[in-house]
């Protein structure tokens, strides 16, 4: 027993030793993957806990709750936030439904079988169509010399501009939002649609169950976490979108990264304190959707074959 | 049953019509530069700046280096993980699913500050730029890497390789990668979409790329802008094309790059 160092595993003497060598101190399989861990850490953990210990520094460097004291105080900052939240909220909840009428339509609703491809082709392209030639097409459709402006008034004769309306605001910024956004649940949801089994269906109708009754008590229970999760991915992905809204209206609308995007540009109206503040509000907001997204795949893997 | 398919058709038709009126406009705008006729007046104007070529050029070589760099990064990773560190997948997940936490603006705030002054300055190199393109294709290369090495047997191939004497580097490119040649391509593509028309982080780290110049100059013209936007479109197009032409495979699962 006076050998025995604390670092041997211990073992009582009925025990058998165990079938492999117990881990060492150090396991040189972690080599692999250091490149990538030091890329992580250096590029992406890094700056956000900066990010992090910044937003509670003072300009002499000191710690203070100054910053957030400010931020809840401006209203310009509170009216960012509510707006891009409002807009997130809008997009999200508009993009989930239209897109999951278009999934079930394309998949479930008797449509030829042909379409379905080409719906996720053009899906996968509008979803990655977003930022400054996103902006400019909508402009050049709703804009004041836009497409659809010029023939309502052709056919009207009423310019729609005239009476003060404008479309540089959270809702024409939302129709723009919505192009990226229901083409992601499309692409999301149709592969769930697909996953719906026949088997489910004859079950209930076996059982006299109506279409209706299928899906109101089987098929929306079991899609309901994928239909949240994709909710939640959609709202972080207008949340922390900026070349879009950008390239859209400069910084007409008052979003919070315009906001972010302004202190980096140096905007003297905001100091580095506050950005940071600002920032970490807004990864605060994101890692409220991820946690939410994380929960809502594992209880959407729970049907998963 | 039949009206319910009315509706898919009502659905689909309004889906059609969101997808095309917008890209159909830009394009009519971008014709109209000269009065009261359609020509491609705009697009020969935008194709005889030099400005367009140089900004062009500079997100070419984005695109090429944050692809570089990717694979790099992102290969033997996912390789090394998937042979020999099965349980500490979870936590590489959750790392390149760090885009969608830490949004392009943020992400480029952070580095500003941090890098931007000592002990470290690295804003005066185009390193921030590749780290920021990299970290934001990370969530589709990684997916799509993950999803090629799942198909493949790597414990097999890489004894098979080790008993015919082979190197870690001979294993990596001349098993490996030729292996897993489909899902790399489909990450390159996408990668090369997204860093393209990518406005963010240029605009921010304040370097030359397609985005930033496309936005300058819708500021100061009219339908060249159209006419570019048109342009940037049909390279998304052609990207994303490719990769659905040769992933025939669950379309739907990767392309979801971070926020931008």
């Amino acid at each position: 027993m006076s050998r025995t160092s604390g670092l041997e595993p211990r073992l009582s003497e009925g025990d058998a030793p165990p079938a492999r060598p117990q881990s060492k101190s150090f396991d040189w399989a972690w080599i692999g993957v250091t490149p990538f861990l030091i890329y992580a850490i250096m590029f992406l953990f890094l700056p956000s806990a900066s990010i992090f210990v910044r937003s509670f520094q003072g300009p002499d460097g000191g710690f203070t709750l100054q910053n957030f004291a400010t931020l809840f105080s401006r209203t310009d900052i509170i009216n960012a936030y509510k707006t891009s939240i409002g807009i997130s909220v809008l997009t999200s909840v508009g993009g989930a439904v239209f897109g999951f009428l278009l999934a079930y339509a394309v998949v479930l609703g008797g449509l030829p079988r042909f379409l379905r491809p080409a719906l996720l082709t053009f899906s996968g392209v509008a979803s990655n169509f977003a930022g400054v030639p996103l902006a400019f097409a909508f402009i050049a459709t709703m804009g004041n010399a836009g497409l659809v402006t010029r023939l309502i008034e052709s056919w009207t004769g009423i310019d729609i501009h005239a009476s003060g309306f404008t479309i540089y605001n959270m809702w024409g910024l939302s129709i723009v939002y919505m192009y990226f956004q229901f083409p992601l649940m499309v692409l999301i949801m149709a592969p769930a649609l697909d996953g719906l089994r026949s088997e489910w269906r004859e079950a209930c109708e076996n059982l006299g169950g109506t279409y209706s009754q299928f899906w109101r008590y089987i098929a929306f229970p079991i899609l309901m976490p994928s239909i949240l999760g994709t909710t939640i991915l959609l709202f972080g992905n207008a949340f922390g979108a900026y070349a879009t809204a950008y390239a859209f209206s400069g910084s007409f609308i008052n979003l919070v990264t315009i906001l972010i995007g302004a202190v980096i540009q140096g905007d003297v109206l905001y100091d580095p304190g506050l950005g940071n503040a600002l920032a970490l509000g807004m990864i605060f907001i994101m890692l409220l959707c991820m946690l939410g997204y994380a929960w809502s795949q594992r209880r959407a893997a729970r049907w998963a074959k | 049953m039949k009206q319910s398919r009315i509706w898919s058709w009502i659905i689909l038709i309004i889906g059609i019509f969101y997808f095309f009126l917008p890209l159909f406009s830009v394009f009519e705008f971008s014709m109209r530069m000269v009065k009261d006729k359609y020509t491609f007046q705009a697009y020969i104007v935008a194709f005889s700046d030099k400005a367009f070529y140089e900004n062009f050029g500079f997100s070419m070589l984005w695109a090429i280096l944050t692809i570089i760099v990717s694979l790099a990064l992102i290969v033997p990773t996912a390789y090394w993980v998937h042979l020999r560190l099965r349980r500490i997948k979870p936590l590489i997940e959750l790392i390149t699913l760090m885009p969608f936490v830490v949004p392009a603006v943020v992400l480029s705030f952070g580095l500003i500050r941090l890098y931007g002054k000592p002990p470290l300055v690295l804003t005066s190199s185009p390193l921030l730029l590749i780290v920021g393109y990299v970290t934001l294709s990370m969530p589709y290369m990684y997916r799509a890497v993950d999803t090629g090495l799942r198909a493949i047997d790597v414990g097999t191939l890489t004894e098979a390789a080790q008993s015919l004497g082979a190197g870690w580097a001979t294993i990596l490119f001349r098993v490996i990668f030729p292996n897993l040649r489909v899902a790399i391509l489909s990450g390159v593509f996408l990668t090369f979409a997204i860093v393209m028309g990518e406005f963010t982080f240029a605009s921010l780290l304040v370097w030359p790329a397609f985005g930033p110049y496309m936005e300058e100059i819708g500021a100061m013209r009219a339908y060249t802008p159209q006419a570019l936007s048109v342009v940037s479109f049909a390279l998304t197009w052609i990207s994303i094309g490719l990769l659905q032409r040769i992933g025939r495979g669950a379309p739907g699962q990767g392309q979801i790059a971070g926020t931008r």
